[in-house]
């Protein structure tokens, strides 16, 4: 990953928006899941994968069960604090480009479990690229979950690091959010006055694209 | 005991009336055996409860599993209560017991003050009492003399507190955050 950026920060841009686009195609049309299944979700996304909807359409051909042969970790259910030392130990055994879909209200916020034992959001553990709520969601919402990811991935650049997150990506957090070991402590300034801004700030991908 | 019953009892018939002793029977054959083993006789909603004094759960257990009228060979579940932190005693322990043979259940319940949650343990009598006091230890506290691996179960390993007890917080002291 690193010689792609050095290469393709030293290509004009031209000849990188080439490279970009069938790299993404190809990266998007064979998203390998992670098998995380944790609870009742994981029926749904077994559901998903079985005939009648049928995640293997749109490249998700195999359920990868090591991680280091996965590129996308759909976290299925209630992540409980025993297990997300556990999660975060196979989200990093993934190789990059790696994503992650959070499947269901549990996964996404805790859901119904607002309790001791349950990790409030499993974006307190792992980097999350697509929400999905519902409790379960159907089978088709997890399918429209990855064909969400996949425009995702259609817009990324080999330009960009997936190391080192973007300036933008920090200063997007709203200050006070995140706990104290958090980006926004050392922003003391933000910290004090309330910023006016969208509650979204595109990102350097979204604003480079001029549809 | 009915010898009739016995009779067919034993030839294993399934049309053997093998009911379950009715409470009294049951009660008073136990206090019959030895005069310090109940405290207190519950019954209440179709469900028996024995209170039994601390110091000898282990004989009551091993009376009730090996004595030919009993016959309590499952340990269905062994659980505890906080009552309130202000209440006295705070703790109980329950043993769910099932006879397979007989049919019958019972409730014993152990009362423990909050100074000295000490039991000991029914490993012998039952394996099956190994991790239901583990869960037991790990999410109220209460310690298991005798126990041969007396460690956490359901909660990490490195967890401060119990988590069921009615003065820990519902959603802990701090949350979980990787990030």
């Amino acid at each position: 990953m690193g010689l792609d950026n050095i290469l393709a920060e030293a290509l004009p841009e031209v000849l990188t928006t080439q490279l970009d686009s069938l790299v993404n195609w190809a990266r998007k049309s064979s998203l390998w899941p992670a098998t995380f299944g944790l609870a009742c979700c994981a029926i749904e996304m077994m559901n998903a994968t079985s005939s009648r909807n049928d995640l293997a359409r749109f490249g998700s051909e195999v359920f990868r069960a090591s991680p280091r042969q996965a590129d996308v970790m759909i976290v299925s259910g209630r992540v409980s604090r025993k297990m997300a030392p556990v999660l975060r130990r196979i989200y990093d055994q993934m190789p990059e480009p790696k994503w992650v879909i959070s499947m269901g209200a549990c996964a996404t916020s805790g859901g119904v479990f607002d309790n001791y034992a349950i990790v409030q959001g499993v974006d307190k553990v792992v980097p999350v690229d697509v929400y999905i709520p519902g409790c379960p969601p159907r089978p088709e919402m997890l399918i429209h979950a990855v064909m969400m990811l996949q425009d995702k991935v259609m817009k990324e650049s080999l330009r960009d690091r997936r190391d080192v997150p973007a300036t933008e990506a920090i200063e997007a957090v709203p200050p006070g959010t995140l706990p104290a070991t958090g980006v926004s402590a050392t922003n003391e300034a933000a910290a004090q006055e309330t910023p006016s801004r969208p509650y979204t700030v595109a990102s350097r991908h979204e604003r480079r694209r001029s549809y | 005991m009915d010898i009739e019953r016995e009779k067919e009892i034993a030839a294993g018939s399934r049309a053997a009336k093998s009911y379950p002793l009715p409470p009294v029977e049951l009660v008073s054959a136990l206090q019959r055996e030895q005069d310090g083993w109940i405290t207190e006789v519950i019954q209440a909603h179709g469900e028996l409860t024995l209170v039994v004094p601390r110091a000898s759960i282990v004989a009551v257990c091993a009376h009730l599993k090996a004595a030919p009228g009993f016959e309590f060979d499952l340990l269905a579940d062994i659980t505890g209560a906080d009552r309130g932190v202000e209440e006295e005693p705070r703790f109980e322990v329950n043993y769910h017991l099932f006879s397979t043979k007989r049919f019958h259940r019972v409730r014993l319940k152990v009362l423990l003050n909050q100074e000295d949650t000490h039991v000991q343990t029914v490993t012998g009598v039952w394996r099956t009492a190994n991790w239901h006091e583990r869960e037991t230890f790990d999410l109220f506290g209460v310690v298991f003399d005798g126990h041969p691996d007396l460690r956490r179960i359901l909660l990490p390993d490195d967890w401060q507190g119990h988590a069921l007890r009615k003065d820990f917080p519902l959603r802990g002291y701090e949350p979980y955050s990787l990030t």
